[in-house]
């Protein structure tokens, strides 16, 4: 397989265009947790109710037409390293990984939709789209949540809507995020400010990287506390609005950069970063991380001739540690993994699809 | 260094935490750190259960209030009769462990769901078919009410029209 053919495949399927507001929003997700009727949950569950649950959904995934092109996929089938590929892509979570035997996920093609089965819950419906498509991913979710019901006895309770494992997540089931990019914020010291008024009014916010506000590559994801006593349209929309004021801010940001004297130093800085990028030999995740969040920006205000927004995307997934190694086909140690690395950035920024 | 966890390759990335005045320091490689949730603090994944949180709530809730809980040690032996989750394993865990908990231990569960969610009652969506049987139930309580109204004004014409209605809604539901 040719190495663009490989990087298709290891690349999320999801992260494609069009991108609604996709120079700040890199993608916008919804998961719904669901379980089976009558069988303990996952972490209190023996080995034959696990394996009843995989059972149920693969037969539910076969008497409905709609699923032809889903595939579920058993965990124990897989290596730990294809296991990380589907961590790395967003598909599966890390805690999805620490049992694999009695787990399983199902895919469709373009990996917009997965359902993890046995994590804390029985199902987790996902919806993942580029950009701010927040309302999409929940009407993708919603869509398999209502071809499964259809076939599968989901625990409700009229009182307390969709029992969960834990009761932080009872009711919708729904936690829905965004994750955003605000670089310009943060280079003229407004981000802390922006960010702390979301936990006042019901949502959470993290760096991607990295713990509390201060996060490498200024990514933050947002997403609701509540799942109890809203419906799923309120807090969607919630996180919509919301996530449109931010953007509006990091917008702001971004002009008043350029407005300013500031112009040619953001410039130098996005340049500089890009010519790292282009011509380093040696270089750290944590450093890639850093230089490409400059770059993506550079990219967005068209301040780097060269660059394609897209394609700086594609490298935060590229440059991952399980990611790379597929590509390159073998283990590598930390070293040539920094080589390596240094090599796939230096190759795909001279991408341009544009 | 060797990679404290799978020994087999460099140790790249060194994490230092202070936990009660305790440091721990942990190295481990890009590998092993990825599959911890380490690298880089690489977490994307939203904060999907706060079961710390939780697991401090439960202590407010129910571990303050220890006295009580003595005097109430029966009920800190009420188990779930579908899966055999008791209360104190609840509490220690924070989970469910199974839907029919949510049965059993369904009087301490109102302050807690207000406490995470300031609310106790689901507004959201419903599948489809339990939907349907909810909104008919709602229309049959409404219909049967119209009905004693209807009767109290000696309407009987419409009396009887309800009646027709009521008995169709409630064979829809059976
Ligand atoms: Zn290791
Ligand atoms: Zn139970």
């Amino acid at each position: 397989m040719s190495l663009d053919a490989q990087i298709k495949r290891l690349l999320p399927g999801w992260l494609k265009e069009p991108a609604p507001d996709g120079d700040i929003v890199f993608s916008s997700r919804v998961r719904l947790a669901r379980n089976l009727n009558h069988l303990s949950f996952p972490y209190h569950a023996g080995e034959i109710q696990l394996e009843e649950v995989i059972d149920q959904v693969g037969a539910a995934l076969k008497s409905a037409g709609h699923f032809k092109n889903y595939t579920l996929h058993r965990l124990d089938e897989m290596t730990q390293h294809d296991r990380m590929v589907l961590v790395e892509k967003y598909l599966v979570s890390l805690d999805l990984l620490k049992n694999p035997a009695h787990r399983g996920v199902v895919l469709n093609q373009d990996e917009t939709v997965s359902i993890m089965l046995n994590e804390e819950d029985h199902l987790r419906i996902q919806g993942i789209y580029p950009g701010l498509q927040l309302n999409k991913a929940w009407e993708s979710a919603e869509q398999i949540d209502r071809l499964l019901e259809a076939k599968l006895d989901f625990a409700f309770d009229e009182e307390r809507g969709y029992l969960t494992t834990c009761p932080t997540n009872v009711g919708t089931g729904l936690r829905a995020s965004v994750l955003v990019h605000l670089p310009a914020l943060k280079m003229v010291g407004q981000v802390k400010k922006v960010l702390a008024v979301l936990p006042s009014i019901g949502l959470n916010v993290r760096g991607a990287y990295g713990e509390g506000t201060d996060s490498a590559g200024d990514l933050y994801q947002i997403s609701n506390q509540v799942t109890l006593g809203l419906s799923e349209e309120e807090i969607v929309g919630k996180i919509v609005s919301v996530t449109k004021q931010v953007i509006d801010q990091e917008r702001a940001a971004r002009e008043a950069l350029l407005a300013n004297d500031s112009r040619l130093q953001l410039e130098d800085r996005v340049n500089r970063a890009y010519g790292l990028l282009t011509h380093s030999r040696l270089i750290s995740s944590e450093e890639t991380i850093k230089l490409l969040s400059d770059v993506l920006m550079g990219a967005a205000l068209n301040l780097i001739p060269k660059a394609d927004g897209q394609v700086v995307k594609e490298l935060f997934f590229l440059i991952r540690p399980a990611i790379l190694q597929k590509l390159i086909g073998r283990e590598l140690t930390p070293g040539e993994r920094d080589h390596y690395r240094a090599a796939m950035v230096r190759e795909h920024l001279g991408m341009n699809r544009k | 260094m060797w990679c404290e966890r799978c020994k087999k390759r460099q140790a790249t990335v060194h994490v230092t935490k202070i936990v009660n005045n305790h440091k721990t320091e942990s190295h481990l490689c890009e590998i092993c750190a990825g599959e911890t949730g380490q690298e880089l603090g690489f977490l994307f994944e939203p904060n999907f259960s706060f079961q710390h949180l939780l697991a401090g709530l439960l202590e407010n809730e129910f571990g303050v209030k220890s006295e009580a809980f003595t005097e109430r040690s029966a009920q800190e032996l009420e188990k779930c009769p579908t899966c055999g989750l008791t209360f104190t394993d609840f509490r220690k865990i924070g989970l469910m462990g199974c839907a029919d908990c949510y049965q059993a231990f369904a009087e301490y569960l109102n302050p807690l769901l207000r406490r995470i969610h300031g609310s106790i009652s689901h507004t959201g969506k419903a599948p489809h078919n339990i939907g349907g049987r909810i909104r008919a139930r709602k229309e049959l309580e409404t219909l049967r009410r119209r009905l004693k109204d209807a009767i109290k004004r000696e309407a009987y014409e419409e009396a009887a029209q309800l009646r027709d209605q009521i008995k169709a809604k409630e064979a829809e539901l059976n």
